[in-house]
Formats: structure tokens, sequence, C-alpha cells
């Protein structure tokens, strides 16, 4: 069914592409006026300081965000993000500074006087992993309390939507990836679990933050993961590192150096690829709007929506792969750390 | 912002927000939920492993049923051939008792009979006896009132004597 329909909408945009050859060249023209595609995207796909939903005519529909700053001089301060823009465009700019900070035209928080500061600000992926952990809150809690007020009898509503995802990380990624160790982990996977598949789903709506292909969220879950994994280090683990058995002494010349470096590479491969699936995903859905945009043709419109339904549905898949790859990967890792085993088996 | 140089604002608001949702997660759902559902796989286990202990129970009650029924069996045949032969040897034994006491009443009558029929021959001697006894006075009274015929007698018995 969904091969049939990616055959059917590539077959359809080769042919549009080749007939619109002269609505393209109408629409190149008219091109100074509009948008820049790249821009366009990168705006979608990075942070900002302010949410921006979508514009009637030349009205911006916006959430202002609270800008919070940290200096040492002269501490922590807020501010609405409103304040360091034009009002009208609602573009930030360096000629907008708002007592001493401003905020550039590439969305980065600047100081006058250029002393250092932290910027801590409540930007639009901080409001929306806000709004992810509301919504993994209001469903796993409800959830519990089914099980409070129940007891343990067969579940029904929020309980029978979370119970079988919990049971799937118990028994298929923490049990099989760490072995007879594995209750002590499950909390844990469970909730990167959850953080990561709802962050990617709210991420797939439109006006929504790119939460989860952002690489400081990535790269925060993928330090956890290395801090509990190495905390959880048992002898054997540590020994497979340093002692690696089995290898001649000169060898482990070579052997440790590249042990220590694969400490860090597997939570880096964490990082990379739930920040890279993700902002990609967005990417290729956003380059399809953009063709919208750039052609403005009535045929583009129609295949590029119907292309960008489809890598929708792809996307929602993803977000599944995704969270359950980061969740597997983390659990086995884990698995790699506290797991018991003879020295003369095979590495 | 950049798209792959991390922020540390972000960094610092994921952690925390993660750390807070990890904490309250497994404070409040996760814990309560995984002994929710361990209780209930327990509790499953438990009531199937009671559903086949009482199958197995039902299956050996069957059995020794089946078995109580067979022994009952078996004894009320056994009863009922020794019930048959007690009778077979009761009617055996009335036989042979009664042939025995005919045998014995026969016996009796027979003596009985030999004595009765020995009282009566010696009666019918007596009877011959006397009744001859007195045909021969008669006849004597008759035969020998003249001389003639006594003669007759005597020299009869002389002969007989003779021939002796």
């Amino acid at each position: 069914m969904t091969r049939k329909f990616l055959s059917l909408s590539v077959l359809l945009s080769a042919f549009l592409l080749i007939f619109s050859s002269v609505s393209f060249a109408a629409g190149a023209d008219s091109e100074d006026g509009g948008e820049d595609p790249t821009g366009f995207i990168m705006h979608h796909i990075k942070d900002s300081h302010e949410w921006h939903f979508f514009n009637i005519g030349h009205t911006h529909v916006t959430l202002s965000l609270p800008v919070i700053v940290y200096s040492g001089d002269r501490g922590l301060e807020f501010f609405s993000s409103s304040d360091f823009q034009n009002h009208e465009t609602h573009a930030f700019g360096e000629e907008y500074a708002h007592e001493g900070y401003f905020i550039d035209s590439h969305d980065h928080m600047g100081r006058v006087d250029g002393a250092s500061f932290t910027d801590l600000s409540i930007t639009k992926n901080v409001a929306m992993m806000f709004l992810v952990i509301a919504v993994v809150l209001i469903l796993t809690l409800s959830a519990a309390r089914y099980y409070k007020k129940n007891g343990a009898i067969a579940p029904r509503g929020a309980a029978a939507f979370v119970e079988p995802i919990v049971i799937f990380v118990r028994d298929e990624i923490a049990h099989k990836a760490i072995g007879p160790k594995y209750r002590k982990f499950v909390p844990y996977l469970l909730t990167l679990f959850f953080f990561i598949w709802i962050g990617n789903l709210i991420g797939l709506l439109p006006g929504a933050a790119n939460l989860t292909g952002n690489i400081a969220v990535t790269a925060t879950l993928a330090i956890l993961t290395f801090i509990i994994v190495n905390v959880n280090g048992n002898k054997d683990y540590w020994k497979h590192v340093f002692m690696t058995p089995g290898v001649p002494i000169p060898l482990l010349l070579v052997i440790v150096p590249v042990e220590i470096i694969g400490l860090f590479t597997k939570p880096f491969a964490l990082m990379v690829r739930l920040f890279v699936a993700i902002t990609a995903g967005h990417i290729v859905i956003l380059a399809f709007i953009a063709l919208v945009f750039i052609f403005q043709s009535y045929t583009i419109g129609v295949v590029s929506t119907l292309m960008v339904t489809f890598i929708n549905m792809i996307e929602l898949l993803v977000a599944t792969i995704q969270a359950y790859v980061f969740t597997l990967f983390t659990a086995m890792y884990i698995g790699s750390a506290v797991a018991e085993h003879a020295h003369d088996e095979a590495h | 912002m950049d798209l792959i140089l991390p922020s540390s604002g972000l960094i610092f608001w994921q952690l925390f927000g993660f750390l807070a949702l990890l904490f309250i997660l497994v404070k409040f759902a996760w814990k309560p939920m995984l002994a929710a559902i361990d209780e209930r796989e327990t509790s499953i286990n438990n009531a199937l492993k009671a559903a086949e202990t009482a199958r197995n129970e039902m299956a050996n009650l069957k059995a020794e049923n089946e078995k109580l029924l067979a022994e009952a069996r078996l004894e009320r045949d056994t009863i009922l051939k020794k019930a048959q032969d007690a009778s077979v040897k009761m009617i055996d034994d009335a036989k042979a008792e009664a042939v025995k006491a005919g045998a014995l009443m026969i016996e009796n009558a027979k003596a009985v009979i030999e004595t009765e029929k020995k009282a009566a021959l010696a009666d019918v001697k007596t009877q011959v006896a006397t009744l001859s006894l007195a045909v021969t006075e008669k006849l004597l009274r008759a035969n020998l009132s003249d001389n003639k015929s006594q003669k007759d007698l005597v020299e009869g018995f002389i002969k007989e004597l003779k021939l002796n």
C-alpha cells in the first residue's frame, strides 16, 4: 500500500517537474520578495527565543518566551523575548538591544559590553520540553492512578495504553539486553522511552519545536546514559576496558586507547543518531513544503502535499523506532557494564 | 541558534526537566505500576497453578473413585460367588441329610417289618400248632373209637420204623 503510494508519488512528481519548468522560471523571478527556503527550514528546526506559530497576512502569531540571563556581575535577570525584537516584523537584531542585552538575527543572545554571561532562557525547545513532560506525566500518572485505585486487575483507559509499552520495555528491551539485573534500570529506560517517543510525536505537529532533533537534548540524554552505564560498570567491565582479557601485553597499548575511546563513542552515537534521524525527517518534510513556495504551482502543491503526508507517516514510524533504538542501545550498554561473564568466553 | 552546537541553556533545562521527570515518574508512576503488573502476573500465575493442581486432584479423585468402584464390583462378585457356593453346599448337605434320614427310616422300617414278620410267623406257628392239635384231637377221637383202626395205626408206625 505505502510502496504503491510512494512509487505513484515519485512518478507523478517527476512528470510534473518536467512540465512545470515554465512555472519554475516564473517563480524564480519573484523569488526576491519571497522567503529564502533554507532559512525557512533552518528557522523551523532550530531553537529560538520566541515560539512562532504562523502568520495571518502580516500578523505574526507568536508566543513570547521568558529570557533568563545569568551573569557574574549582574546576577539572574528576567526579560521577555518581545523586549528584544521589532514589534512589527518580530525580527531579532542587535539594534533592538534591551538593558544591555540583545538577540542577534541568528537568534543568539549577546551582551552589548561583551562581558560573559549564561543564557538560561526558556526557549522554544525548553517550552516544548515542558509540554512533553506534562503530556508524559498526565499519561503515566493517570495510568498509575488506575492501578492505585483498582489494584492488580486488567488495565483499562490510560493504563491499557501505557501498560503494553511498559511491559515491552521491561521484557523486550531491559530484560533481554541487560540480563538478570534488569529491574533496577527499568524506570530509567521507561522514562527515556516515553520522553523521546512523546517528544518525537509532538515534534511532528505543525508549529511544534524540534525538541528531540536538537543536539543539546540528545546530548543531555546521552550523557545521562553514559553516567548510568559507567557508574554501574562492574569489575569485568573495567577489566575489559583496561586489561582486555586474552590480548597480548604489547597489543594492549593499542587496544586500551581504543576501548577508552569506545566508552565515549557509544553515547556519542546515541546523541548523533537521534539528532540526525529526527532533524533529517523534519528537513525532508519542510523541503517538500518549501517546494510549494519555490515553484508556486498547483501541481507541485498537490504532489508536495501527497509526499508530505507520506513522509509524515514514515516519521510516525521513525518517532517510535528512534525512541525504541535509543532505549535499546542504552539497555545494551548497561547490559555490557553489568554483565558477569566467564573470561574464557569469546569477546 | 546553531544546529550542531548544543546550547548550554537548553542542556541545563533539559537536564533539570528530565531528571525531575525521572524522579516524579520513578516515585509516582513506574514503581506502583511495575509493582501492580508484577502482582498481577504473580496472581495470574498462582491462579493458573491452582487450576492445574485442582485439575490434577480431580483426575486423581476420579481415578481413585474408579479404583474403588472396581474394588467394590470385585468384592460384590466374590460375595455373590461365595453365597452361591454356600447355597449349593447347603442344598447338597440338605440332600445328603435327607438321603441319610430316608435310609435310616427305611432301615428302621425294615427292622420293624422283620420283627413284625417274626412275631406273625411265631403266632401263625402257634396257631397252626394249636389248630393241628385240635385237628389231631378230633381225628384221634374219630379214628380211635374202634379197635381196628387203632391196630392199623400202630402197624403203620411199625412199618415206618422198620423202614428207617
